[in-house]
């Protein structure tokens, strides 16, 4: 009898706990956490070019450090309070995982399994890439069908190696994978022709291919083998927190879409376009629906800029065609759903 | 080779001539009884001759005439690389540790504050040197000890003064290495005295115990795992948010690494001490802690000098190893600095100043601990 009787009163006092911490809060333990501390923590990888790589003066730079700043942007009006953690392909998730860091924007490709097992989701796609060849134009080789018993620079223990294995036995060529794990060596090993192909994600090869002396002295195959999507990531079970990632990074697409730029922003505010006018935190309440301020997007396009202007700060001097980066009505496959 | 030593060193062959002569000793003797004494032995000196000059000529050829040294003036970044790129491997990039080496030094730390860690680099430096001297080998040296890292935290972090603050993810460079170095073996040294002692305690079984296990726990795993464990696992253990800095943490893992290693070698020094001495301090009725301080441990550590600095210069080394978990030491801010798409394909001349740096660190060391051992055997020789 007494058991019964307490139990839903134990039930109410549950109740009354969850609802005094929704009144606190904004719902999304995450958000509190990064408004408290006045600083998002921000996964990153550190040591890729355009991506994020600190530039001469030790200032981190990159299309994955301007996700981080856009969102900084969006939740503190604020780019600059971003504290980046340098993470390895081995304990990126871990920190995920511990709260060490709010969200993981880290070249991580979007894979099921990942999603499946790590207690974690893929917010969005940031970047499309995939793996790719690059010979020396000297060897005529046109295409990737013509490798059979080619020696293949490649470092291990990546998705490359695992792609390019793949794709020999598909394709029925042999080939002798050259393993060496730092990047730079491998480079070097390919220049100095220890290997007659180097392999890597389209992107890096594109960087390589710009910043040698002579650029056309190599050239990218038309193969693309795999498909890389990357994007950032953050814990399962904050849905507000998936939101406010998703559509800070939603906001670059719209912004590119409707032509607002970090220049032209303040004037769009006589804008008579009803969407323009919900970006900007006119009319509507989207940023509050969000946890936000409405004038979330503004300062992340404000501070950062959209989409193409965060490419070509960060890809375009790599030599990085956009290619299927580019907007969904320019011939890319970077499509946001519509804000209203 | 045994003949003619003993005729190098035999009396003067007439009493006329008041010195050797001249196919017997100096340069020109010398090389002939080490270098030339047979028809093989002179071609193998003539081969690695030849092959030394070569290789030297080339190296210097590489690193000053054809190098590069400037950078250029361009607008466009990506430029900068290309008087190196036009040289196709005929000369050092100087040009590249121009452009980098406050990066490789300092890391991440805002550019315009890098005195700062500029400043706690000499202070460092100043300190070893103060250390080093056995004329200030007195008890005040502990108080500027913690003095002087007093003003190096205050100088890392900022925040009073003026100073702006710097928190700890942005430090790099040589500061840290030497920050994980110094506290390491500062905290490690004392740590690894207690667990020698402790481990050849008699009366105290459950603390020989403990310490007899922990040194074969460190002892038994890499001290990679062991930062693994610091940087990975650990975090896991906690509630949530609830984390100690990452440096913190890889810095206690050096410290328990160091310590295991470091009182294994302690431990060398007390056996080989003589039991008479043990005997005789008992006989003074000296408590444990006296016979210890005044009697054993001068002298057990001083038997230890050799091992010990060896233990130290690993550990300087090794505390490159920060890499694996992301942590901006010298080495990894080198790597950083590498992969800039600018300098692509360049990395010798920054592996180069990145060793150079770590000799200077470890040859000092090397050449104090023989000046030390030279200067306590002193009494031993006499």
């Amino acid at each position: 009898m007494i058991r019964a009787s307490l139990l839903p009163a134990a039930g109410l006092l549950l109740l009354a706990a969850a609802g005094t911490a929704h009144a606190d809060g904004s719902g999304s333990a995450t958000l509190d956490a990064v408004k408290a501390r006045g600083q998002l923590v921000c996964g990153v990888e550190g040591s890729t070019p355009g991506f994020s790589i600190p530039d001469s003066q030790g200032v981190y730079r990159g299309l994955d450090v301007d996700g981080c700043k856009a969102v900084a942007a969006a939740i503190l009006g604020d780019s600059s309070k971003v504290k980046y953690v340098p993470l390895t392909s081995t304990n990126r998730f871990t920190a995920l995982q511990a709260a060490e860091i709010d969200v993981l924007i880290r070249e991580t490709t979007w894979t099921m399994g990942r999603e499946a097992s790590l207690g974690a989701e893929f917010a969005g796609i940031n970047f499309y890439d995939g793996t790719g060849f690059i010979v020396k134009t000297a060897q005529g080789i046109k295409s990737a069908k013509e490798l059979d018993g080619a020696s293949v620079c490649v470092q291990p223990g990546t998705s490359t190696e695992l792609a390019i294995a793949d794709y020999f036995r598909q394709a029925k060529l042999k080939f002798t994978p050259i393993l060496i794990d730092n990047y730079p060596e491998l480079q070097a090993a390919f220049i100095s022709g220890r290997c007659d192909v180097l392999s890597n994600d389209s992107s890096a090869l594109a960087t390589f291919r710009a910043t040698q002396a002579k650029p056309a002295d190599f050239m990218l195959l038309p193969e693309i083998i795999s498909k890389e999507p990357l994007g950032p990531m953050v814990r399962k079970g904050d849905d507000k927190w998936f939101d406010i990632i998703r559509w800070t990074y939603f906001a670059q697409l719209i912004a590119e879409e409707h032509g607002l730029t970090s220049a032209t922003i303040d004037a769009a505010a006589t804008s008579q376009e009803p969407e323009v006018r919900r970006f900007l935190g006119l009319e509507g309440d989207l940023g509050k629906a969000l946890g936000l301020d409405n004038k979330w997007a503004y300062n992340a396009i404000k501070q950062v800029g959209n989409a193409a202007e965060i490419w070509d700060r960060n890809m375009t001097p790599l030599g990085v065609p956009r290619g299927i980066n580019a907007l969904w009505n320019k011939g890319g496959l970077m499509y946001a759903p519509p804000m209203r | 080779m045994a003949a003619t030593h003993v005729v190098a060193e035999g009396p003067p062959v007439t009493a006329a001539r008041d010195r050797p002569p001249a196919d017997l000793v100096g340069p020109v003797a010398w090389l002939r009884r080490n270098l030339f004494n047979s028809w093989w032995s002179s071609a193998i000196s003539i081969l690695l001759g030849y092959l030394l000059v070569r290789w030297a000529w080339g190296l210097i050829d590489w690193a000053f005439v054809n190098a590069v040294w400037t950078l250029p003036a361009t607008a466009n970044p990506l430029d900068l690389a290309m008087p190196c790129r036009k040289l196709e491997g005929a000369g050092a990039c100087w040009a590249m540790v121009g452009d980098k080496w406050r990066f490789i030094l300092f890391g991440r730390y805002p550019y315009d504050m890098q005195w700062r860690p500029a400043l706690c680099v000499v202070l460092f430096i100043a300190l070893y040197g103060a250390s080093a001297n056995r004329l200030f080998w007195r008890k005040e040296l502990l108080w500027i000890w913690i003095a002087t890292l007093t003003v190096i935290a205050v100088l890392m972090w900022g925040g009073v003064l003026g100073m702006g603050f710097v928190p700890q993810d942005q430090w790099g460079g040589l500061p840290i290495t030497l920050i994980l170095a110094t506290f390491g073996l500062a905290f490690a040294f004392p740590l690894a005295v207690a667990v020698a002692l402790g481990r050849r305690s008699r009366e105290m079984p459950v603390v020989r115990v403990l310490c007899v296990g922990y040194v074969e726990l460190i002892r038994g795993v890499p001290l990679i795992s062991l930062l693994f464990m610091a940087s990975v696992m650990f975090p896991l253990f906690m509630p949530e948010g609830l984390n100690p800095d990452k440096l913190l943490r890889a810095q206690i893992a050096i410290i328990l690494f160091a310590a295991a290693y470091l009182a294994e070698v302690v431990r060398a020094g007390l056996q080989a001490l003589p039991k008479g001495q043990y005997e005789a301090a008992d006989a003074l009725g000296l408590s444990y802690w006296q016979k210890t301080r005044t009697i054993i441990l001068p002298q057990a550590l001083r038997m230890v000098i050799p091992p010990l600095v060896n233990t130290f210069i690993g550990f300087f080394k090794d505390t490159s190893l920060v890499l694996i978990i992301g942590i901006f030491d010298l080495l990894t801010a080198g790597k950083v600095a590498m992969a800039d798409p600018v300098w692509s394909g360049f990395s010798t001349e920054i592996y180069i100043v990145v060793a150079l740096i770590y000799f200077g660190f470890c040859y000092a060391m090397s050449s104090y601990s023989r000046g030390l051992e030279k200067q306590f055997g002193k009494a031993k020789n006499r």
